[in-house]
């Protein structure tokens, strides 16, 4: 186990070396000129060297890619260019409205739609069953974009239950989040609910399910007590491997309901240029993804006896 | 042992006959289940009324969207082209709905006839020859898999420019990973099996082997994925432009929506009303009819 963990976190070099090159390439190289974009098109050719050499675009680009991964490893990214703030202040503060943002939503709503698959799978090939299995693909089939839309347009342009958008720091921000909650928490019901539900029913199949029942087990008592503990695995699996997208955000929804998080911070470093906000962002999240893929697989071995790291 | 000799020679014959059978039987049970499938049989009519629109678009036989047709936000009516109101500029909706379905089928072509080969061939070279290449291939992957989806997509349509064939060639750059993974690992499963020992021995070559052998027992995966990417792209697209990366010019649904919020405090409903309910059909019938494919495509199923 020790030995597939060092290993695991070796084999994650080169992938980082890989992200960093992608994310070199495709917005030193290839993306928009940041100085003409935060000078426009107007300025003076020594205004444009100057800030050419201040954030260092003068050099070459192998130099370039060093400083990156020296950055990388120091875990240093500098100053943001276009309001010169630390980067890692503004990532703590980004961080912490994203977690905000997502991990209530995901942490009730996972527990949520647990309880409501095991319900349906108890009642697999009735009629709740079926109609439940149509609305949720009926749910699935429409854009997240459209529920924010609506949702905020009712509940909170027309009835005014929550404000329209925006944020404050502390306690006072629970007022701006709710909405967000419940459009997540809505929109996580459909594909969640049909995947728990398959993962449930793959399991009523098998031996020690027929097992539990022949010893005379009650209905309720083999879902709840048998299989549930068996189908954790798999969704304890789907789950973890979800946490890097709470902490990297719901980019669409911080937009729209103008919450100052990670996503948000990224979608304005983009159409400034501001290039390292978006290559601290490529490589910390690139970071959290292998890092929980390697937890998601680490976890399959201590849930799951039967399963050997090799 | 004296030595094997592998000839070109071929010692047994396939029973042709048989094979067609096992084929015809294939075949005849997918229609036998599609026929009393009438979801399935009705997602298919709308898919191919969606791709129909999309065929009238481009033999430019669609009316112009850019066209005024009457004043500013006009409530829907019963003439052709107000049958779902007007737009600010006094703007067709419905013309517009349609210049949006060109573009998303459009799209979902592109992405995948751009990302099912790519995922296809990586995904068999990983999984049949593994060692150098297979780390090669997975490396790459993973390399694009670790970055965020949507910072790719932005990322790559920056660097292309704006555009439609910018938005597909981003999508089929991080959508090609799924079938990729999903290819390599059938290919390492069945690269083990007996029947491609025994096509190995009667002397086919590895490109025979992966292509003609193996290939069709994984095909499936490749269908219902790209029912799932084509579904993924049409709403990718609205999240895109919303974002300020997708289609610019107007002709897409993204576009459509993203001007919803503006309309909806005037009590604009029309708009908002059209473009759900048409990516609303399309995505249902794409998420039928993969459901269904997946469901009686499986060789695995077949007894």
């Amino acid at each position: 186990m020790f030995f597939y963990v060092i290993r695991r976190l070796l084999y994650m070099i080169p992938t980082l070396l890989g992200v960093a090159f992608l994310t070199f390439l495709l917005f030193t190289i290839f993306g928009e000129d940041p100085v003409r974009q935060a000078l426009g098109l107007h300025a003076s050719e020594e205004a444009i060297v100057a800030l050419r050499a201040k954030w260092g675009l003068d050099q070459s680009f192998a130099k370039q890619f060093y400083d990156f991964l020296v950055q990388i490893l120091t875990f240093d990214y500098g100053e943001s260019f276009s309001t010169g703030e630390k980067l890692s202040d503004i990532f703590c503060g980004g961080v912490l409205v994203s977690l905000s943002l997502t991990a209530p939503p995901f942490v009730f709503g996972t527990l949520f739609n647990i309880v409501i698959a095991l319900f349906i799978s108890y009642f697999r090939g009735k009629s709740l069953d079926k109609i439940s299995t149509f609305l949720f693909v009926v749910s699935m089939s429409i854009s997240y974009l459209v529920y924010i839309i609506v949702l905020q347009y009712l509940l909170a342009y027309r009835f005014g239950w929550f404000p329209i958008q925006g944020f404050e720091p502390g306690f006072s921000s629970i007022s701006y989040l709710m909405l967000p909650w419940f459009i997540i928490g809505l929109v996580s019901m459909g594909p969640d609910i049909r995947l728990f539900r398959t993962i449930f029913l793959d399991q009523v199949k098998s031996d020690y399910i027929r097992t539990a029942r022949a010893k005379g087990a009650s209905e309720p008592r083999v879902l709840f007590v048998h299989l549930l503990k068996n189908a954790m695995i798999p969704i304890l699996t789907n789950t973890v491997i979800a946490i890097p997208f709470l902490i990297t955000g719901a980019f669409v929804m911080e937009r729209y309901f103008a919450l100052p998080g990670i996503g948000d911070i990224t979608i304005t470093a983009i159409n400034e240029g501001d290039f390292p906000i978006i290559k601290a962002m490529t490589v910390m999240s690139a970071v959290l993804y292998s890092c929980f893929n390697l937890l998601t697989d680490v976890l399959y071995a201590l849930v799951d006896p039967r399963v050997k790291l090799s | 042992m004296g030595e094997v000799k592998v000839t070109n020679t071929i010692p047994f014959q396939y029973d042709t006959k048989k094979i067609v059978k096992i084929k015809n039987r294939f075949v005849r049970r997918f229609f036998s289940q599609i026929q009393n499938n009438k979801q399935f049989l009705f997602s298919s009519l709308i898919i191919l009324f969606y791709v129909f629109v999309a065929c009238l678009g481009w033999m430019n036989l669609l009316p112009d969207f850019q066209a005024r047709v009457g004043v500013s936000y006009e409530s829907p009516s019963l003439s052709f082209a107000k049958i779902f109101g007007t737009d600010i500029f006094g703007r067709s909706v419905f013309f517009k709905l349609l210049a949006g379905t060109q573009t998303a089928v459009t799209m979902g072509f592109v992405v995948t006839a751009i990302a099912v080969p790519i995922g296809l061939v990586l995904g068999s070279i990983a999984g049949y020859y593994g060692k150098t290449l297979d780390i090669f291939i997975t490396w790459l992957y993973s390399v694009i898999a670790s970055v965020p989806d949507i910072l790719l997509l932005i990322a790559i349509s920056y660097s292309l420019g704006k555009g439609l064939m910018a938005v597909c060639v981003a999508m089929a750059a991080s959508y090609w990973i799924s079938l990729c993974r999903m290819i390599r690992g059938e290919f390492i499963k069945h690269k083990e099996s007996e029947y491609v020992l025994a096509a190995k021995l009667l002397g086919a070559n590895d490109f025979v082997v992966i292509f003609k052998h193996i290939l069709p027992n994984v095909i499936h995966i490749a269908i219902v994925t790209s029912s799932l990417m084509i579904l993924n792209a049409i709403k990718a697209e609205v999240m895109l432009t919303y974002l300020g990366v997708g289609i610019q010019d107007g002709a897409s649904w993204g576009a459509m929506i993203s001007a919803v919020p503006g309309e909806l405090t005037n009590e604009i409903w029309w708009s908002l009303a059209a473009v759900v309910s048409f990516m609303f059909l399309v995505i249902y019938a794409l998420n039928v009819v993969g459901d269904t494919l997946r469901d009686i495509l499986d060789p695995k199923l077949l007894n």
